[in-house]
């Protein structure tokens, strides 16, 4: 186990390298001076300041001695400076990280609970109103992108109901939900169907049977024998699935200004402060890799046919 | 060993009485047992027999509750555990009544348990759920029903999950688990099928020991008559959803009143047909969804005539040659007396 934690973290440590390095090559190929702008309109511009700049961000030199120094502050707790408010990147993305995992921690939770819990109902119930409806809604969700039901979401609720504002507040619980929902409606859907067909095909299996035949209570049967089984896809889903959930944020953020890393790296993308552009992705690969650590340990614990090697 | 009809039906456990189960498909409705009736004694062992297919299996589901509803529904027929049916009482009393006094073993013990709990667990639950044991004591009960069926190191092994076991040893885990409660009946549908030749003997003698030693009623659900011979009492031969003959063992084995029971017998490998091809029964057995008319038998049948075709033989007795009833001796053929005595 010991092991087996430390190699996990070797390749987490490589992956978050790899991933670091794609992007800042990605960013530096990128034509258009990121600074540029700090030292005024492109006509005024002192080449001095410039220079400057790109002496004090690094960007004089080659890409592999920035990433270097990136690298080399970074494993100091320290990931830089941005070009546009000249503060520490931590600093400025620290709240904006809390925020963001409101939302997420929000979405995963709907995910988990309302869709795990109509897909079992749906499979329980096969064949009834209720089975025919789940798959209907679930069906065309699927094929729906992120923004469009945020724009819905946001048009309906927030502009023609008026149940909440249009600027999301992030420190009222309230408010998340909106937003939450947006970002996790679509793996709810996906964790739906997915849910339904694991339990369907757990509801037939022979251990249930068994179950039924030491006669365990109905509801015990359910709960211990099937659900326990059919929650080890779903759990894995849900792990697997939360680098697309950090995707959709992004796109959530915008649409509902919640002040998260999301909305925080498309403002960046635009002004091309990279800085921040890739505190974010750090951030958001390191708690990729780390979230998929805990599933395969979660996945290990509720199978015990899986071995960790 | 065989008990005499009388006695058997009259302490009869349980009796199965013309019970119907069909499974509604796509392609239509599969008729799968057509009016099975049985009955078993308190240690009294009934084999029933059969191709694939032929419904051993669907009865046994419809006894224990555990059928797959739907597609499956069953559209006849009471199933009377000392008398009371077990169809149509209440559900919770149906529940107190499996796993205590009747119980189950299945055919594959690594399917039949449940991967994600430990045995210990899975065999407690048993005392858990009848008994409102605590966790502590079901776990130190399943120890001894792992010593009980002779499983090396029970205590070492009882936290242990069914895929860290052999497949012997699965099925002694099974056997266990139907053991807790001292049913009265146990169902073992091919307990020895899924297992290596080697292992399936042991497994066998075991499960016939444990019946002893309990008294148990047993239900052997095999297609293997090599297995049935030694433990059985009686048989029951099952084609297409019905029963086709009934037997106690050794009078079937010495003079079967079937021709297709005839065929079966003839299809057992043995020692001095060496070389020869093995014999086998010509043809396939039945689609559900369309079962012959008059003996669903007929097709197959070498003894086949018109009649065969046009009417459906009922399941009746059996006589001797100077024309007295042989009791326990059933068979549903026209020419049973050909059969038999020709
Ligand atoms: N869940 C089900 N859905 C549809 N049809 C079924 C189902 N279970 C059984 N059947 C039908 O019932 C028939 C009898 O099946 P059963 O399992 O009783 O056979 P069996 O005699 O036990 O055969 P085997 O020796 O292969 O176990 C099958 O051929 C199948 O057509
Ligand atoms: S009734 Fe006819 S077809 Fe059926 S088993 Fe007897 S002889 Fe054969
Ligand atoms: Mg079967």
């Amino acid at each position: 186990m010991g092991r087996y934690l430390l190699r996990r973290l070797g390749q987490m440590i490589v992956v978050l390298l790899g991933a670091t390095l794609i992007l800042f090559a990605c960013l530096f190929v990128i034509p258009g001076d990121p600074v540029g702008s700090l030292a005024g309109s492109e006509r005024s511009r002192d080449p001095a300041v410039v220079e400057q700049l790109h002496k004090r961000y690094g960007l004089d030199k080659p890409l592999i001695v920035q990433y270097g120094t990136y690298v080399n502050k970074l494993v100091h707790g320290d990931m830089g400076e941005d070009y546009t408010q000249r503060r520490p990147v931590a600093e400025i993305l620290g709240p904006k990280l809390v925020n963001t995992s409101k939302l997420a921690i929000a979405a995963i939770v709907f995910d988990a609970v309302i869709g795990a819990g109509v897909g079992a109902l749906a499979a329980l119930k096969r064949y009834s109103l209720w089975d025919t409806v789940v798959t209907l809604i679930t069906t065309i969700l699927v094929g729906f992108p992120t923004f469009v039901i945020g724009m819905l979401m946001l048009n309906l609720f927030a502009v023609q109901l008026k149940w909440v504002p249009v600027i999301g507040d992030p420190s009222d619980p309230v408010q998340v939900v909106l937003p939450a929902i947006t970002l996790a409606i679509i793996d709810a859907a996906l964790v739906a169907r997915l849910m339904r067909g694991t339990m369907l095909e757990v509801l037939r299996a022979d251990y249930v049977k068994t179950a039924i035949a030491k006669g365990v209570p109905r509801r015990q049967v359910l709960l211990k024998h099937v659900m326990r089984n059919s929650v080890i896809p779903v759990v894995t889903y849900i792990g697997i699935s939360f680098g697309s959930l950090l995707g959709g944020a992004i796109i959530t953020e915008t649409i509902f200004n919640w002040d998260g890393i999301g909305m925080a790296m498309s403002t960046a993308i635009q002004q091309q402060n990279n800085p921040i552009v890739v505190g974010v992705a750090t951030w958001g690969v390191a708690i990729f890799v780390l979230l998929n650590l805990v599933v395969d340990l979660l996945y290990a614990m509720l199978d015990p046919r899986i071995r960790l090697s | 060993m065989a008990k005499s009809e009388e006695s058997a039906a009259g302490a009869a456990l349980l009796q199965v009485d013309d019970l119907q189960v069909e499974f509604v498909t796509r392609d239509g409705v599969a008729r799968a047992v057509n009016g099975v009736s049985y009955s078993v004694g308190a240690g009294e062992t009934l084999a029933v027999l059969g191709e694939s297919g032929s419904g051993k299996s669907v009865t046994a589901q419809a006894v224990m509750g555990i059928l797959d509803m739907p597609p499956g529904r069953i559209t006849g027929g009471r199933v009377l555990y000392r008398g009371q049916d077990l169809l149509t009482m209440p559900e919770e009393q149906r529940r107190r009544i499996r796993g205590r006094k009747i119980a189950m073993i299945f055919q594959d013990a690594l399917s039949a348990l449940n991967p994600v709990f430990s045995v210990g667990w899975q065999l407690g639950e048993v005392f858990r759920v009848h008994e409102g044991m605590s966790k502590k004591d079901s776990l130190r009960r399943a120890v001894e029903l792992m010593d009980r069926v002779r499983i090396p190191a029970a205590a070492q092994r009882v936290n242990d999950y069914p895929h860290q076991f052999s497949g012997g040893m699965r099925q002694r885990i099974m056997i266990a688990m139907a053991l807790a409660l001292e049913p009265d009946l146990i169902i073992a549908d091919e307990p020895t099928t899924a297992l290596d030749v080697t292992v399936q003997a042991q497994v066998m003698d075991l499960l016939a020991e444990l019946q002893a030693e309990y008294n148990m009623g047993l239900i052997l659900i095999t297609h293997d008559l090599g297995v049935v011979a030694d433990v059985a009492d009686k048989i029951a031969v099952m084609y297409a959803g019905r029963i086709v003959e009934t037997a106690p063992v050794h009078e079937l084995y010495a003079g079967p009143a079937h021709p297709y029971t005839k065929g079966l017998l003839r299809s057992i490998p043995r020692l001095d047909q060496k070389g020869q091809d093995l014999y086998a029964i010509k043809g396939l057995p039945p689609s559900l969804l369309h079962i012959p008319d008059g003996c669903a038998f007929n097709p197959r049948c070498e003894r086949a005539a018109d009649r065969c075709r046009a009417e459906l033989p009922l399941l009746q007795a059996v006589l001797d040659e100077d024309g007295a009833d042989l009791p326990g001796r059933r068979s549903a053929c026209h020419f049973w007396k050909e059969t038999l005595h020709g």
